[in-house]
């Protein structure tokens, strides 16, 4: 069973963001990165666009298919991985440390609210 | 089989091929050219004997996996055979040497072949109107969604922003509805494969320029709630699109205007049987109701009272999207489409979506008693279906690509993997009603082996095709370091 960190939260289209500050990082689940297969290009949002939760904010891309990514809280981008564009395999290795995606500058706190705790998106990812 | 040199290392210094001999050209000829424009050293091309060549071509050609070699099940695609009497009839001298410029009074046969092809996609499509003129589907596509555009333009509603685009539509929509400057907004597929309408009606709104859907679908069924679809975005002010690229199961029995359909785009290389290019010359006719005539792209072939031919352009028609080429689609491929309708007729383009079904029903039901799970097991197939190995791959490790790859050392083309995406470990399976059933037989009795094999000996399986000129290829290398030019 695939890697689902506790202390982050999740969205049902597989991203997850962890809150540091106000600061919320994006990236893949470790479930999602096995069910793409090992990815070939990722595009990312541009710093300082700015996005409401569930906006198309990026793509993953992989040999079987491109998928894209949402944001899973409201602001503005604020950072983005830039190694990603070299070496898209880093979400394959290492899809909550090397292999993050974006950072967002959340406007709305309660956004996080909306989001499935570990043991919500484990059972959703069971039930799929 | 030993690998294949590639046309560059055969090369010797002053081989040459008479036939492929390029012929001198006089100076005078030559100086119209700017002396900056003009190449000052030969092009590195392979110096090799006409034998060479023959031999180099011949051999890499029956490496193919190809229709008129095997069986060739690639859904959403209609691999259907292409008659040589189509190929024959488009190869004639009259049709062959016609300049696209030359005048209409010399071009009435052309002109009159094409009119009649209009009519035959207007009766079988239910449309009010058909321009021949997009040179491919995403050609279509785009022509079909800029003319839901100048609909909405003409009338000064301005606020429509938004493409509704269900799960289970062509993959293509999308990218079309945002080359056309849409947004998308996804709408969900239930678990039986129809469209959530309670979701749709909530999508829709005055955003909503209009629904591109597939019908039936790429879940391989028939949208059942169509008329309730097209009601939703009909009442919201929205138009409705058919991508054709499933038209071959409904070809003669039902007709998208009917459902309610404002514009269709019709895959001649799929439903007509014209050749699959490869990217080469495909045609992507577009049909539409009433109320978008007025925008259709031209050239198209138009009648006078006399009963004479004549080209319709935007002279005659000045609110046309205008033109997608130079001239109007692919010639060659329109008169191969035209000679399959006519050779068909009414009866046996309902035959088409008759035996279409039936063959891909069959394939299911028999593929199902093998062991394999289909995706709506409780849903009868259109012309296509789907097949889902997630159990085999959770239990036994072995994928859908594994058995897709295993298919090739059967001599079997493999079907669709991994598309439609809503679906794990998918196969999407389109058999066209031009397969026999022994040929179909014979995919069972592959599938059937290979599920064994899955059980027995799942390590030799996850590494097919064991028969190939190559073995497993690596996809992830070949799509990060893209490297298509040839040097020393």
């Amino acid at each position: 069973m695939s890697e689902i960190p506790a202390e982050l939260r999740y969205a049902s289209s597989h991203e997850w963001a962890k809150n540091e500050d106000g600061t919320v990082t994006v990236g893949i689940t470790a479930h999602a990165q096995d069910a793409m297969g090992d990815l070939v290009y990722v595009e990312l949002p541009e710093v300082g666009q700015v996005v409401a939760a569930g906006d198309e904010a990026g793509v993953v891309e992989s040999v079987k298919a491109a998928s894209d990514i949402y944001a899973p809280v409201s602001g503005e981008i604020v950072e983005i991985n830039e190694a990603l564009e070299d070496e898209p395999e880093l979400v394959n290795n290492a899809p909550y440390e090397g292999g993050w995606l974006f950072k967002i500058a959340m406007s709305e706190e309660t956004d996080l609210d909306n989001l499935l705790t570990a043991d919500q998106y484990q059972a959703q990812i069971e039930s799929e | 089989m030993s690998e294949t040199k590639l046309i560059f290392q055969l090369s010797q210094p002053g081989r040459s091929a008479v036939s492929q001999a390029p012929k001198a050209v006089a100076e005078d000829k030559l100086s119209a050219i700017p002396a900056h424009l003009r190449r000052q050293q030969k092009p590195a091309l392979p110096e090799v004997s006409e034998m060479q060549v023959v031999r180099h071509y011949t051999n890499l050609s029956s490496k193919n996996f190809a229709i008129d070699k095997q069986f060739y099940p690639l859904g959403s695609c209609t691999m259907k055979y292409n008659p040589r009497g189509a190929n024959r009839a488009a190869m004639l001298p009259g049709f062959l040497n016609r300049h696209p410029l030359a005048p209409e009074t010399h071009s009435q046969g052309f002109l009159s072949c094409m009119f009649e092809l209009q009519n035959f996609l207007k009766e079988v499509t239910g449309m009010k109107g058909v321009s021949l003129a997009p040179m491919a589907g995403a050609q279509g596509e785009f022509a079909g969604v800029a003319m839901i555009r100048a609909y909405h333009e003409a009338r000064g509603d301005e606020a429509r922003t938004e493409i509704l685009i269900p799960e289970a539509a062509h993959g293509t929509n999308p990218a079309t509805a945002v080359m056309c400057g849409y947004k998308v907004r996804e709408v969900p597929v239930g678990k039986d494969g129809d469209v959530d309408l309670e979701a749709l009606k909530a999508a829709c709104g005055p955003q909503t320029a209009g629904l591109m859907m597939t019908n039936p679908s790429t879940c391989g069924v028939f949208e059942r709630q169509i008329e309730a679809i097209a009601k939703t975005v009909h009442e919201a002010g929205g138009l409705l699109y058919y991508d054709g690229a499933n038209l071959n199961a409904i070809l003669g029995k039902v007709r998208p205007g009917d459902m309610g359909f404002d514009v269709i785009h019709m895959n001649l290389h799929k439903t007509f049987a014209t050749p699959h290019g490869g990217g080469g010359p495909g045609a992507g006719p577009v049909g539409v109701s009433e109320r978008l005539l007025p925008y259709l792209p031209t050239p198209m072939a138009g009648q006078r009272d006399d009963d004479s031919y004549y080209w319709v352009d935007t002279d005659t028609l000045p609110t046309s999207i205008g033109h997608l080429s130079a001239f109007m689609g692919n010639a060659g491929v329109l008169l191969r489409a035209y000679y399959y309708a006519r050779s068909l007729g009414r009866d046996g383009m309902i035959r088409v979506g008759e035996f279409s079904t039936l063959a891909a029903n069959y394939l299911l039901k028999r593929l199902e008693a093998i062991g394999c799970t289909a995706a709506y097991p409780d849903r009868r197939a259109s012309h296509e279906f789907i097949l889902t190995f997630a159990k085999e791959a959770k239990e036994l490790g072995v994928t859908a690509m594994d058995i897709a790859k295993r298919l090739l050392d059967y001599n079997q083309h493999a079907p669709t993997t991994y598309f439609p995406l809503l679906v794990p470990e998918c196969f999407l399976i389109e058999p066209t009603e031009t397969e026999s059933k022994e040929a179909l037989d014979e995919f069972v009795d592959a599938m059937a082996a290979i599920m064994e094999e899955a059980r027995t000996e799942p390590d030799m399986v996850k590494e097919a095709p064991f028969t190939q000129p190559v073995r497993r290829l690596d996809d992830v290398k070949a799509a990060r370091e893209l490297d298509l030019t040839w040097s020393e």
